[in-house]
């Protein structure tokens, strides 16, 4: 005992707390377990079938969880920046039916280079609001909410007008084998090109200086800027990825379906939202992270994918997200007073 | 009382000015920073403290008047250049990533970088033990080093405030109330700091509202009133009557 006397006092963790602080912090992968437990025990007890163990099911559900990750990737980093990005719902939109007319602009080229200047052209429409919403947020000090409610309405417009209506089809079997095809006859095609894309997020975010000063910027500002952060450079940059990610969201969703869609991104916009919040995101920002955006997807696709398998009609998907959004704000609650109390500080 | 070294100053302001509208924050100050020195501010609320240090960190150009560090003139250089030089300051809102750890507050800015195949990724395991070494240097030692600093005593954090300032060398530390937010037992540690500091050559300028401290810590006061010099003392030349005439306004010197 004498021994020790010169280190300073560590106050004990108690085993209590210990385990609720790993409960609130694992919630997320421990709530995707235990819904796929539900799910596959729902299965069995009604269709006496496995549910998972079903390729069909295993790619549909990755397919809807991979609409919302396109959307939420980008919109992670805005949120931990402490801002927010309402413009990809119709910025998905916008690139999907750009896409779409460009292919069907030119129906003599080879389907593969339409294919391609479809995609160029899509995912630059893309980046001009992206650009604009930089713009209004960095330099102009714009409110994020207001500024890209605005862009919201503005992307909405044009990209109802450029489809001439809501829906423009298009016949081109390169689009069509990547909204459709798998690899190796098992990964659907989007799900392995979001998997890239995703990995390459997750670098940036976790990995560089650029995700670093995005958690910077979202937990105090100030700090950010008297180290020596350009916090407009990050923001305008977050903003593009943002518009990056909404564009190919609307790009699966034209190779998907053989249409580009003036509202693809709409309906997914706020399950976007939602799962970078179940992800461990907070309102205030300063935190969330890639890996818990995609637990956040999946639990969204699961439970979107597995009450309509078990029948239910598919508002309930309304209610059972929405109630799972209020989980994850609650728990994010008691998460911050819990490492208050096993720091020992007030 | 020990003996400072006073033929070089390591840091001198000439008769600075600083008008904010119809504000006078700084009138014709002067006054010269030794090495090992610890300078306190006094003065009212509003006498012109910070503006004074704001000055010399680079957050405001005086009207006119100059700022020399080391001989060289500093007066135009933006607060980032300033840091550079060694002259750190630490807010009163301390400055600190809440959200972010221990480790990554003491080299955010200045971040280290280590390769994975050949890709350049954050060197998180580095800047941790660097800032546990940097952190136990101070007499400190933290339970959990990867939470964020929003859990932490304001001791600690201005523990942490200070070791950044350390780590990166400052030779000038300059703090705008660093024990005003604290409670009694932090306070006696934030000042045990800053005599540790000293004692290894740092030079620091540290603005106080409380008397006791002062005259715990410091070895000269300046004291201003109004934006401008009400008096300035060797810590063993002065009562802490005197000095409350001076912030007063009622004994200024020439
Ligand atoms: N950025 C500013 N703009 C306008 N007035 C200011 C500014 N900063 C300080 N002042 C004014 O200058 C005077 C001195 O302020 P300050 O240096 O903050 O005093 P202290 O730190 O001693 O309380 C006050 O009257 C204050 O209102
Ligand atoms: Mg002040």
């Amino acid at each position: 005992m004498a021994t020790q006397s010169e280190a300073p006092v560590k106050p004990a963790i108690p085993l209590r707390l210990k385990i609720l602080k790993l409960l609130t912090t694992a919630w997320s992968w421990l709530f995707l377990l235990f819904i796929m437990a539900f799910f596959e025990a729902w299965s069995w007890s009604v269709y006496e079938r496995t549910f998972f163990g079903n390729l069909y099911n295993v790619q549909s559900v990755l397919l809807t969880a991979t609409q919302i990750l396109m959307m939420a990737l980008g919109l992670t980093f805005i949120i931990i920046s402490a801002g927010i990005d309402l413009s990809i719902g119709f910025i998905a939109g916008l690139a999907a039916v750009t896409m779409a007319v460009v292919i069907r602009a030119l129906p003599d080229l080879h389907p593969a280079l339409s294919f391609s200047l479809g995609i160029t052209a899509g995912i630059g429409i893309a980046l001009i609001p992206g650009m604009i919403n930089g713009w209004l947020i960095a330099r102009l000090k714009v409110p994020s909410f207001i500024g890209t409610l605005g862009m919201f309405g503005v992307t909405r417009g044009f990209a109802f007008l450029i489809a001439g209506g809501a829906t423009v089809s298009i016949r081109n079997s390169v689009a069509r084998d990547f909204g459709n095809g798998k690899l190796f006859d098992v990964i659907p095609i989007p799900v392995a090109v979001a998997a890239v894309i995703t990995l390459v997020f997750h670098y940036l975010l976790a990995h560089t200086r650029f995700g670093l000063y995005t958690y910077a910027m979202g937990g105090n500002i100030q700090s950010a800027i008297r180290a020596g952060v350009n916090t407009t450079r990050i923001t305008f940059s977050i903003f593009m990825l943002s518009a990056f990610t909404a564009g190919m969201a609307g790009i699966f969703y034209t190779g998907r379906f053989s249409a580009g869609a003036a509202d693809a991104g709409e309906p997914i916009l706020l399950n976007a939202v939602a799962a970078v919040f179940i992800g461990g995101a907070s309102l205030t920002g300063g935190s969330g992270t890639i890996a818990g955006t995609v637990i956040g997807s999946l639990i969204i696709a699961i439970i979107q994918f597995g009450l309509v398998f078990i029948g239910m009609p598919p508002f309930w998907q309304f209610i059972t997200v929405g109630l799972v959004i209020i989980i994850a704000v609650l728990i994010d609650q008691s998460r911050d007073r819990l490492s208050r109390s096993t720091m020992g500080a007030s | 009382m020990r003996q400072i070294d006073r033929t070089a100053p390591l840091l001198s302001v000439e008769n600075v000015s600083k008008r904010f509208g119809g504000t006078q924050a700084s009138s014709l100050l002067s006054l010269d920073l030794y090495p090992g020195e610890v300078l306190a501010l006094a003065g009212d609320n509003g006498a012109g403290k910070s503006t004074l240090i704001k000055m010399i960190s680079g957050v405001h150009q005086p009207d006119s008047g100059e700022i020399r560090y080391k001989g060289e003139t500093i007066s135009h250089r933006s607060p980032h250049q300033v840091r550079d030089l060694g002259i750190e300051t630490i807010y009163q809102d301390l400055a600190l990533a809440d959200n972010l750890d221990v480790g990554i507050n003491i080299f955010l800015g200045r971040e280290r970088m280590k390769r994975v195949f050949g890709i350049p990724v954050l060197d998180r395991k580095y800047m941790r033990e660097e800032s546990v070494n940097a952190l136990k240097h101070l007499g400190i030692e933290l339970n959990d080093l990867a939470m964020p600093v929003r859990y932490l005593s304001g001791g600690q954090r201005q523990a942490i405030a200070i070791s950044r300032a350390v780590y990166w060398k400052a030779k000038v530390l300059i703090m705008d109330e660093p024990t005003a937010a604290l409670g009694v037992p932090e306070q006696r540690e934030v000042k045990d700091l800053i005599k540790r500091l000293q004692g290894e050559g740092v030079a620091i300028i540290f603005i106080s509202h409380n008397l006791n401290d002062i005259f715990e810590v410091s070895d000269r006061i300046f004291v201003l009133e109004r934006g401008r010099k009400a008096g300035e003392r060797l810590i063993g030349d002065t009562t802490e009557d005197e000095v409350v005439a001076m912030m007063m306004g009622r004994v200024l010197d020439d």
